[in-house]
This record gives structure tokens, C-alpha cells and sequence, in this order.
């Protein structure tokens, strides 16, 4: 018996459907809006899932594995360390964060990288919270 | 004492709230309405649901959930799949809030 284990992350990995000409299976990344609403057939389109609901969702299961090491840019070490910098002084928790994430429109979701879709949560969320106002941000963005 | 043990059967609630404005759910699409198996208790942990929008957190029990990966994702989904072993049944096991599941 195989098990795949998923869960908070939404997700889970099967193991055991093929893909056709053998390529390899895939587990989580981007693609474009229409590929990504290909949904199973049983799980119809009538089905509401979230845009960022992605677990299971066909177009994932049978694309090249994206084995490249992904090295981290100083932006990508920046917003991280914000984020455990919010956490510390507890003004977001990462339930807050995933919140954020989930809620950035479904074009920009996709078209969006790992790190500029927390960039975009911890600024919504800090908005939310009223530590930085919107004119804040908007002087901040433009004199940068 | 929690209200469910191992080996007992539930259902997945066949609810939507995504529909009815902003949230954050942890239980994925594709077990919703789905009936499973209790495997474990894995604790009680603040509802990430409430978390999520700095809203203050009761504790909910969180429990393994296992699925029928052919109840998830028939066989027939997928062309010139293997049936596995005779007996073989392969499962997908998932992290599932009380507040989710109803007894099947």
C-alpha cells in the first residue's frame, strides 16, 4: 500500500496514475489560467474551487519536473526576513500570510512569483492591520 | 475523549465556503463530500480558519483522515493505468479539522 500525504499545504501527491509518453509527474508550480482550469473529469468545473486550490488539479500531474535549483535573490531573503519580523513582534502569522496569498486575484496569482506573492500578502495584510497606510505605501513605492 | 477514533467512518462536509466570501480553508477541494476513515488524533490546534483573520481561535481537534485513492481519482481517469495487486487499495491520507467531518 502506497500513502500520499497531504493536508495544511493542500496538498497531495499520487503516485500511481501514469502520464502519457512517460514524462514525469508534477507537483506544484504555474501555468497559464486555461490550462489550470482543466479540472479532472469527476471533479467537474461546477465544482467551486478556490483559483489557488491546486491539489489534484490534472495539468499538474503530467508535466516535466522542474529540478532546477531555484537560488535565492536578496529580494526573496528580504521579504522572508520581514515576514519572521512581523511574526516576532506579532503582526502577522503565517495563517495571516497564506490568508493574503489566497486572496491575490487569479491572473496576478499565477502570473506572480513565490516571493512577490508574500511580498503582496505582508503589504495587504499590514494595510489591513493599519500599520502602514495606503498613502504610506504609495509614497514609499514611488520614491523607491 | 474526541469525537471520532480510529477506524471510524466519516464524510466530508460538501460545503463551499469560497462561494460565500473571503476565507481561508485548509480542507482540500477534491475530499469534500467524500467519505473516509479516522487513521490518528493528531491533537487540538487553534482553527487556522479564525487564525487566518487575527480573529480569536478556539482549539479544534485535527484528525489523519484516509481516502480511497480510486474514491478520489477513479482508475478510469487516467488511460493504460495498472490496477494495482489483488487486495492493494492505495490511500490518501489528509489532515482534516473537526469542524469538517460528520459521522458516515
Amino acid at each position: 500500500m502506497r500513502r500520499a500525504v497531504g493536508g495544511s499545504s493542500g496538498g497531495a501527491c499520487l503516485s500511481t496514475l501514469p502520464c502519457p509518453g512517460g514524462a514525469a509527474r508534477y507537483i506544484g508550480g504555474m501555468g497559464t489560467d486555461e490550462t489550470i482550469r482543466q479540472d479532472q473529469p469527476g471533479q467537474p468545473e461546477d465544482r467551486p474551487r478556490a483559483h489557488h486550490d491546486l491539489g489534484g488539479v490534472s495539468t499538474f500531474m503530467c508535466r516535466g519536473v522542474d529540478t532546477e535549483t531555484h537560488t535565492l535573490t536578496d529580494f526573496d531573503r528580504e521579504v522572508d526576513a520581514l515576514r519572521q519580523l512581523l511574526s516576532l513582534k506579532g503582526l502577522m502569522s503565517v495563517d495571516e500570510l497564506r490568508r493574503g496569498i489566497e486572496a491575490i486575484p487569479e491572473a496576478e496569482y499565477h502570473a506572480l512569483g513565490y516571493y512577490e506573492r508574500w511580498i503582496r500578502s505582508i503589504a495587504d495584510n499590514l494595510l489591513r492591520r493599519g500599520v502602514i497606510t495606503e498613502d504610506e505605501l504609495r509614497t514609499a513605492l514611488t520614491e523607491s | 475523549m474526541t469525537r471520532f477514533a480510529a477506524g471510524d467512518r466519516v464524510r466530508v462536509r460538501d460545503d463551499w465556503p469560497e462561494t460565500r466570501g473571503p476565507v481561508h480553508i485548509r480542507t482540500p477541494h477534491y475530499v469534500r463530500g467524500l467519505e473516509g476513515t479516522i487513521r490518528a488524533h493528531l491533537g487540538r490546534y487553534p482553527n487556522p480558519e479564525d487564525l487566518a483573520f487575527a480573529r480569536p481561535a478556539p482549539e479544534l481537534d485535527l484528525y489523519h483522515v484516509s481516502f480511497s485513492r480510486r474514491a478520489v481519482w477513479p482508475d478510469d481517469l487516467a488511460e493504460g493505468t495498472t490496477p494495482g495487486p489483488a487486495g492493494s487499495e492505495d490511500e490518501i491520507v489528509i489532515e482534516i479539522y473537526e469542524t469538517w467531518l460528520e459521522a458516515a
